[in-house]
């Protein structure tokens, strides 16, 4: 029987992707969940350079870093399969995936760490790129098609923890008149059946968000 | 296939350009190597890749892809006629796709900051550098088993990832008056370099270190004479 570990937090956007990963292909496995402040050794002797969750362990392997756990995940159990099968399409998805994660996720959080003029450059330049990851919806119920994919999942911490953000800021970001296709994935991915059952309680996202938010603008506040 | 269908739009100094074109060369695919003009960028670029404007870009028929290693993966899927570029283990490729995310991410960043750093800065960044390079002989051990390339017996994915940046740490080398691939520190990683630069996929397109000298020269000056930027 395959021994299959998931190491994570209760609230990581990028363990969540894992989380979704190995449920939609209803793939068995244990869950360990950290305490970031006090990692475990075990964390530490599987992801020694990064020092980070997710990690999976595959019958005693490690492995690290959400986007490659997914590919990994998808060439290991063929079922319900989260990459498309035509290379430029894989290519594509690999693509806006790292977009995501390189572009988007800061230009956002920078949103709600920044004020003032600061906040204003800063949600010009994360609505540019939310255009960009707009337009790939043209047409489609999810960046994958009819099914959640690659892609979706990538973006999932959009559905989530972006509205968490924007109601401690009081900043909307994606509104439906700018944003009517992402508006509409961000209904279908988060009510989406196995999605929707582990998104982390939105009270304690909300304490947790504050807290950091606090943190980081006490940094950039002037001295 | 007919050579402009596959076209490759690049630079010769930039090493992520060079990634594609190891890969079409593994691959025996010929391609047209469209050139981008230093300090401007053509109408096919900004069109071809909007997001980034950014090379290198890969045009397949009439389909354009971006970012040197998805370009890359996307060469192994497509071509499969040719040597494998991937591992066929799962295992094996998320180890492939590790490093090489490492070596961009982590590795060569440390390297940039050590091409402008000064003082202080710059010790901490070329230790960086040095702890990445020995974490990254421990994986050569490990990935080669005792063969020629990460790869194996042939230039894989990591080998790819990695190799594209020896020309520019030669001159790293050069400019800074260290050694940074040591006969004593890194041995694995001495021979790997110099096969991998004799390897015939990668001779033709690995730039001359003294050519790249001059070019990082010439780079170095536009950095300096750069408007200021805007705040």
């Amino acid at each position: 029987m395959a021994e299959l570990k998931l190491f994570r937090t209760w609230s990581s956007r990028f363990a969540l992707r894992v989380v979704w990963a190995l449920n939609l292909k209803g793939i068995q496995y244990d869950t360990i969940f950290e305490d970031l402040s006090n990692k475990s050794s075990l964390l530490l002797q599987y992801n020694p350079i990064y020092k980070k969750v997710p990690v999976l362990v595959h019958n005693g392997k490690p492995l690290v870093e959400s986007l490659l756990i997914l590919e990994y995940i998808d060439e290991t159990w063929k079922q319900t399969p989260l990459l498309p099968e035509d290379p430029s399409e894989r290519a594509t998805a690999r693509f806006w995936a790292k977009f995501g994660d390189d572009k988007v996720l800061l230009s956002v959080w920078n949103v709600f760490i920044k004020q003032g003029k600061d906040q204003e450059e800063a949600i010009v330049t994360a609505q540019e790129n939310l255009g960009f990851v707009e337009r790939q919806l043209t047409g489609k119920k999810f960046f994958n098609g009819e099914t959640i994919g690659f892609v979706d999942l990538a973006f999932g911490w959009l559905a989530n923890l972006l509205s968490v953000w924007e109601e401690i800021c009081g900043v909307t970001l994606i509104d439906h008149e700018k944003f009517p296709l992402l508006s509409e994935w961000i209904q279908n991915f988060a009510g989406a059946p196995i999605i929707k059952e582990s998104w982390p309680p939105r009270d304690k996202l909300i304490t947790k968000n504050q807290a950091l938010l606090e943190v980081y603008t006490s940094k950039e506040a002037p001295k | 296939m007919a050579k402009n269908d596959v076209k490759v739009l690049g630079a010769w100094p930039s090493p992520y350009v060079m990634r594609p074109r190891i890969a079409l060369n593994i691959k025996s695919v010929n391609y047209e190597f469209l050139e981008e003009t230093f300090g401007s960028k053509s109408e096919l670029l900004l069109q071809s890749n909007p997001v980034h404007k950014k090379i290198p870009v890969l045009i397949h028929g009439d389909k354009p892809i971006c970012e040197s290693m998805i370009i890359v993966e996307y060469i192994d899927e497509v071509w499969t006629s040719g040597p494998s570029i991937l591992p066929s283990d799962p295992y094996d490729r998320a180890i492939q796709r590790f490093w090489a995310a490492y070596v961009d991410e982590k590795w060569f960043a440390a390297m940039r900051g050590l091409r402008s750093a000064q003082g202080e800065e710059r010790k901490a960044f070329l230790d960086q550098v040095t702890e990445g390079l020995a974490l990254l002989e421990e994986a050569f051990g490990k990935c080669s088993k005792g063969k020629a390339f990460f790869g194996g017996d042939r230039i894989g994915l990591l080998d790819i990832a990695f190799g594209s940046f020896l020309g520019w740490l030669k001159v790293t080398e050069k400019v800074n008056g260290v050694k940074l691939l040591d006969e004593a520190k890194t041995p694995g990683l001495v021979k790997w370099a110099e096969r991998f630069c004799a390897d015939a996929a990668v001779k033709s397109v690995m730039p001359e270190t003294e050519k790249l000298l001059e070019f990082s020269k010439v780079l170095a000056a536009k950095m300096k004479g750069a408007p200021p930027p805007k705040n």
